[in-house]
């Protein structure tokens, strides 16, 4: 589903965000890419999503190439950004519609469609409010039903959970694990938080420096009875590090 | 494409609607001078002169400031959100910018109303085409200020452009005939597109059709608008806009 080779950034003042990465997903998996902050995940991601043009390297993403045939990714993949896209002033209804009908949806087709998404993300009735008028766990799973409106084969989400309440948090794990489980969605995933990497996660890549650095099932990466956050502060070291930005 | 374009043009021409008061009040400071200045003006000029002064005026204020609509839309990651569908670089521009150049049709209709109710004696035909030079001038318009916005940061879009709109307003001459200008500001004005297009508008308005100055306009307005949208598409397709 994801196949890179080298896949490389650097920004323009000569940061070299990503360097030569190599990743490797298959069909219905649930990966997790984790990192400190600035290690690369986001700017990996957003290369991954044709939101950003790799300075060099090669990837197939959801079976197309991803420099020549940007729009057919665009067409197989759903992405759910850090900050979200809820628009704070429309009705979401309106919004959802529309980002349907772009994937090629008729207006009855996206209503339907609209109308099982939000039924499976437990969203029901919300559609005509604002993004405003919404909880934190709300438009997060607002953010996740724009990213499945089309049938992606492949579902991007950049820290999913960030800023969730604990029960917010297990039930987007659970919303996570039926798409995979019902309808064989891959999943690529970052986040911060480890204990999720743990349960929800077949396999995890880890990013320091632009660089993979360890790569495995959970169990395979907790050896020698460590947890996963420690195997993650042995590998990627306990300084603080800055949000790059990128 | 042009079925993206379409949906995004009626997507924004719908939020543009529900804000009920919003193109209203981007016409009332043209409508202000309209009322406050037009009689003052009518003394040494005419309405047929003023009027379409004033409907430039309301294109760089209106058409000008589009680009706020994207500021917002990057803030709120809803831009970001739609650059990952399958829909054209190109779409996501135009269907914004097609309702920028209705809402200041609308407007404009509004303004030249007005006018007649002041007395305003414009053709009926040289009004329209007045108002096709209008559409055409607000696409570009838009385009460049949705460039812009992409390519500024945040914080200086408004700063910037509410320093720029006044200066091109009066350049244009959309208050005065620049003949009526010294010698090095009338010289001066001659690098803003808008004078072209504003004396085009006032020889249509004068019921002027086939003349040089109509011709230059229209090409100065059409050369603009390639130029813009090439501009706009070009920052809507660039990576991390």
């Amino acid at each position: 589903m994801i196949k890179t080779a080298g896949l490389s950034k650097t920004f323009e003042g000569g940061v070299a965000a990503v360097k030569g990465v190599d990743i490797s997903v298959g069909p219905g998996e649930i990966v997790g890419f984790l990192g400190p902050n600035g290690a690369g995940k986001t700017t990996t991601m957003r290369m991954l999503t044709t939101l950003l043009r790799p300075t060099s390297g090669t990837a197939t993403v959801a079976g197309h190439d991803l420099l020549a045939d940007a729009r057919e990714v665009r067409r197989r993949i759903g992405y759910v950004s850090q900050g979200g896209g809820i628009n704070p002033a429309a009705p979401l209804g309106d919004e959802l519609e529309l980002q349907a009908m772009l994937y090629g949806l008729s207006r009855t087709e996206a209503r339907t469609r609209m109308t099982e998404v939000l039924a499976q993300l437990d969203l029901e009735g919300l559609e005509p409010r604002p993004g405003a008028a919404l909880s934190g766990g709300q438009r997060r799973r607002f953010d996740i039903a724009f990213g499945l409106l089309h049938r992606p084969a492949l579902l991007f989400l950049d820290e999913p959970t960030t800023g969730l309440d604990p029960q917010s948090r297990a039930n987007l794990w659970e919303h996570i694990r039926a798409l995979r489980a019902e309808r064989g969605v891959t999943v690529f995933l970052t986040t911060h938080y480890l204990d999720e990497a743990d349960a929800l996660c077949d396999r995890l890549l880890i990013i320091d420096h632009g660089r993979i650095v360890a790569e495995g099932t959970p169990a395979e990466l907790k050896t020698g009875g460590r947890t996963l956050d420690d195997v993650f502060l042995d590998i990627t070291g306990r300084s603080l590090r800055e949000e790059a930005g990128v | 494409m042009l079925r993206d374009t379409y949906l995004l043009f009626h997507h924004h021409l719908r939020i543009t609607l529900r804000q009920k008061f919003g193109p209203i009040f981007g016409v009332i400071q043209p409508l202000l001078f309209l009322v406050l200045f037009g009689p003052i003006f009518a003394t040494i000029g005419t309405w047929e002169t003023l009027v379409p002064g004033l409907i430039v005026q309301l294109g760089l204020m209106s058409t000008g400031m589009a680009g706020f609509g994207v500021v917002f839309e990057k803030r709120s990651g809803v831009l970001e959100r739609m650059r990952v569908t399958p829909a054209s670089r190109l779409a996501l521009l135009l269907g914004r910018v097609l309702n920028n150049a209705v809402t200041l049709i609308l407007q404009t209709v509004l303004l030249v109303a007005v006018g007649y109710a002041f007395g305003l004696r414009a053709p009926a035909a040289g009004v329209l085409a007045g108002l096709v030079l209008v559409v055409v001038l607000g696409l570009s318009l838009a385009a460049l200020s949705y460039a812009i916005a992409l390519t500024l940061n945040d914080q200086l879009f408004a700063p910037v452009m509410s320093t720029v709109v006044v200066p091109l307003s009066l350049l244009s001459g959309a208050f005065l005939p620049m003949s009526m200008a010294p010698g090095w500001l009338d010289a001066l004005s001659h690098i803003s597109p808008f004078r072209y297009v504003l004396e085009a508008l006032r020889e249509l308005f004068a019921g002027h059709y086939a003349t040089g100055t109509v011709g230059l306009g229209v090409a100065v307005t059409v050369v603009f608008a390639l130029v813009s949208v090439t501009i706009g598409t070009r920052v809507f397709n660039r990576e991390n806009a």
